[in-house]
């Protein structure tokens, strides 16, 4: 009987792809292992291999075609004696997506974001729309651009173009002397780094993620953070520390924590973790620009993920600046980072039950835009915090201490925090989904304190 | 490895005797008022005394031009003195006064100096091996034709984040000397308790980086290194190790009981090996300079000294707003 060949997934978030080119014509037989077709994903091109032998009865779709999803039926590979005429009808092109969990399903989905209320863009300037993959690679290119001591080295941001292509282009750009790939030796090379910053550079270090960046953490937070204090003010190291952090989809707990609670914690760090691809962009830009070492804090989600970013010459965002995505009078829900997915769709699902959500987007992490936040439960009078990180001593913890400080005779119920659940990130699909922050947590979350 | 006492090397005036003389009596005589005011309670904390490696920093510094850079561990006060910073600004330091090199807020182990090209003063050990690396790297990049000497100890050595820099280093063809201090223990630990390694230098080959052992009781033995080294690394031909054999009379800090050693240890290296005596005797029997000569030196010195305590006791304790600033370049 046919098989049909189906759009493989090649990484754990890849939804669609690009059938690059056909490396068998309808007619050829094939045995398993032989290569059928080259498929881009948004990190990397890869060989697709035939698992089953049969002969090409039909190709589905054309070579060059964009925004294949995963699990469409690309080909028809026919048994022995079978004739194309028994092949099955091609399934419609929008075939559902491979089962993946509820969240970045929903991420992938998701219309293109409001426009914030901030406006820190001219009226009619010009959007487009860009990747925050391509944002933070735009970032870098501008702020090579502009000053020849800032370099980026890291594992595959040269040659390999980047493990997650973030760093796509570069080398071509600003060749081998500002775009280095170092060995898998982040202990090593983050304190190569930092003594480049005290010389007089100014590094950018890509960690394939932040799970990796452990191995570099003594660096990062001894000799990075503590040294301008330590020296009287004499020297500091400017630099960013970059890449993903938090959970991507079915890596395991060694590759899935999310670190943002760890650096904000330490004196002497700056620690940015933005959402959106224009906030990718102007805070990187800023960071590169800062005289003192930046914890950016990436998703591996949103790096696929539109948004429109304000064609300007030179777009920065200012850090402790939180942004107000979407206003509200019954409840704030303060977020950052991938949480804000979660965030702005509970305050979706809320609106048509008539609860009116305020949703901040804190965008950094260290220093933190307190004055926002506590001026939206002065003025909704509850508050619920969402972050994907470990529940205890969380961001939300933090806020809700602050709050309860600065705000407690405005509060009309206890400040609520959805976290990821208190436990290392499983692999298996259910417990993954469990253990991950659901928009329904952050829904009856607002419920729970609206008394609804 | 005895060396013939009074045999003048032929490389050296008697005005760089007189200097390297001046150099290490210095810190000695530093070191033994920072152990003094310890024991007074004005200087606090961890205090780690250079006494016994005064040639190691004294012959590199030597071999080093203006604009060279140097970082180290917190043994670091003779490396400070060694590379010109003042006496005053780092005993200031050790007692946590606000004419420190870092306003108080380092302490003993956490000193830094832009101007002189003092990276620090690092308390992690072995992290100031990659930094290093670091500087070096930025040289290079920048052209400027400078060279860093990283310093670390016997214990360092074993950290895995000096191979790490080795491997990189050697890559990169970074104009770095790591020069390993070998004062033979790592706190209480002997070398012999801590690697089945013969030598540490030679760790460096599984890297290509070439290296070789020096006395470090010798200063003329270690300018001598020091100048191969910074001749290699200045040709572009990547980083050098000198593993530069010494030996620390003082404990590990202030609160070590030294039981892991003999007294007699001590006092054998201190009688047959001392570094400063062999420049002394040198001097002498070289006649380049007389008993007099050496006293008006060595007085001066205790000068110096003096002074440079005295302001630490007197200089105030840094303002209560100084706890929050520094921590950030624009605050």
């Amino acid at each position: 009987m046919a098989t049909e060949v189906l759009m493989p997934a090649l990484s754990p978030t890849m939804e669609e792809g690009t059938l690059a080119k056909w490396l068998v014509k309808e007619g050829d037989s094939v045995s398993s292992g032989d290569i059928l077709a080259e498929i881009e994903t948004d990190k990397a091109t890869m060989e697709f291999e035939a698992v089953d032998e049969g002969v090409i009865g039909k190709i589905l779709v054309s070579e060059g075609t964009e925004g294949v999803k995963v699990n469409t039926p690309i080909a028809v590979l026919l048994m022995d004696g079978e004739s194309p005429d028994a092949a099955p009808a091609p399934a419609a092109a929008v075939s559902s997506p491979v089962e993946t969990r509820e969240a970045p399903a929903a991420v992938a989905a998701a219309p293109r974001s409001e426009a914030p209320l901030e406006l820190e863009v001219p009226d009619g300037t010009e959007m487009k729309a860009t990747t925050v993959r391509e944002a933070l690679r735009d970032a870098m290119a501008e702020e090579m651009r502009r000053d020849e001591t800032v370099y980026l080295m890291g594992e595959e941001v040269a040659e390999y173009q980047g493990a997650y292509k973030i760093s796509q282009g570069l080398l071509d750009e600003f060749g081998p002397k500002r775009v280095i790939d170092t060995p898998i030796t982040e202990h090593g090379f983050a304190g190569i780094a930092v003594g480049a910053a005290f010389g007089g550079l100014r590094p950018i270090v890509e960690f394939m993620t932040f799970n990796f960046a452990m191995q570099a953490i003594d660096h990062i937070i001894n000799s990075a953070a503590k040294t301008r204090y330590m020296s009287g003010g004499q020297m500091g190291a400017p630099m960013v520390f970059r890449g993903p952090n938090g959970a991507a989809a079915r890596v395991g707990a060694q590759h899935s924590q999310d670190y943002a609670a760890w650096y904000a914690q330490v004196p002497g760090l700056k620690v940015v973790m933005p959402f959106s691809a224009a906030d990718a962009k102007g805070l990187l830009k800023t960071a590169i620009r800062d005289d003192n070492p930046v914890i950016f804090l990436e998703n591996e989600i949103l790096y696929g993920r539109s948004f429109d970013v304000p064609v300007m010459d030179d777009y920065t965002v200012p850090f402790g600046k939180a942004k107000i995505w979407r206003e509200g009078t019954d409840v704030t829900i303060v977020s950052f980072g991938i949480g804000m997915t979660y965030a702005l769709e509970a305050a979706d699902i809320l609106a048509k039950e008539s609860i009116s959500a305020e949703v901040v987007d804190l965008r950094t992490l260290r220093p933190i835009d307190y004055e926002t936040v506590i001026r939206s439960v002065q003025k909704t009078n509850r508050c619920v915090t969402v972050e994907e990180g470990f529940p205890v001593c969380s961001i939300g913890n933090h806020l809700s201490a602050k709050i309860m400080t600065e705000a407690f005779d405005y509060l009309d119920a206890p400040v609520l925090n959805c976290t990821g659940k208190d436990v290392p990130m499983p692999y298996a699909a259910n417990l993954e989904k469990h253990a991950l922050l659901t928009t329904k947590e952050v829904v009856d979350a607002v419920k729970a304190v609206t008394y609804r | 490895m005895a060396t013939a006492k009074g045999a003048t090397k032929p490389n050296v005036s008697k005005e760089e005797l007189l200097e390297f003389y001046r150099e290490m009596l210095l810190i000695r005589r530093f070191e033994e008022k920072a152990g003094q005011l310890y024991g007074m309670g004005l200087i606090g904390g961890f205090c780690h005394l250079y006494i016994g490696q005064e040639a190691v920093v004294v012959g590199l510094e030597a071999a080093a031009e203006e604009g060279d850079k140097r970082i180290t561990s917190y043994r670091d006060h003779g490396h400070m003195l060694a590379c010109g910073m003042d006496p005053k600004g780092v005993m200031a330091e050790l007692t946590g006064r606000e004419g420190g090199y870092s306003k108080g807020k380092g302490g003993s182990m956490h000193m830094f100096s832009k101007e002189k090209h003092f990276y620090g003063g690092h308390g992690i050990v072995a992290a100031q091996v990659p930094i290093g690396a670091g500087l070096a790297f930025a040289d290079k990049y920048l052209d400027n034709k400078r060279v860093t000497f990283a310093y670390f100890g016997d214990g360092a050595a074993n950290q895995g984040q000096v191979y790490e820099t080795y491997n990189m280093a050697e890559l990169w063809d970074l104009p770095v000397i790591f020069v390993i201090e070998n004062n033979q223990y790592a706190m209480g630990t002997s070398i012999k308790r801590s690697t089945k390694s013969p030598s540490l230098w030679e760790r460096g080959a599984a890297y290509g980086i070439p290296g070789e052992e020096v006395d470090g009781m010798d200063v003329l033995a270690v300018k001598a290194a020091g100048e191969k080294a910074v001749a290699h690394c200045r040709a572009g031909k990547g980083p050098y190790i000198l593993e530069v054999k010494t030996y620390r009379y003082r404990g590990h800090s202030m609160s070590d009981p030294a039981k892991y050693r003999t007294r007699e240890e001590v006092q054998k290296m201190r009688e047959e090996r001392d570094a400063i005596e062999h420049v002394r005797t040198m001097l002498l029997t070289g006649k380049h300079a007389t008993e007099d000569d050496l006293k008006a030196i060595d007085k001066e010195i205790k000068e110096i000294v003096n002074e440079s305590a005295e302001f630490a006791k007197t200089s105030p304790e840094p303002a209560l707003e100084e706890l929050w600033t520094d921590i950030y370049a624009d605050a």
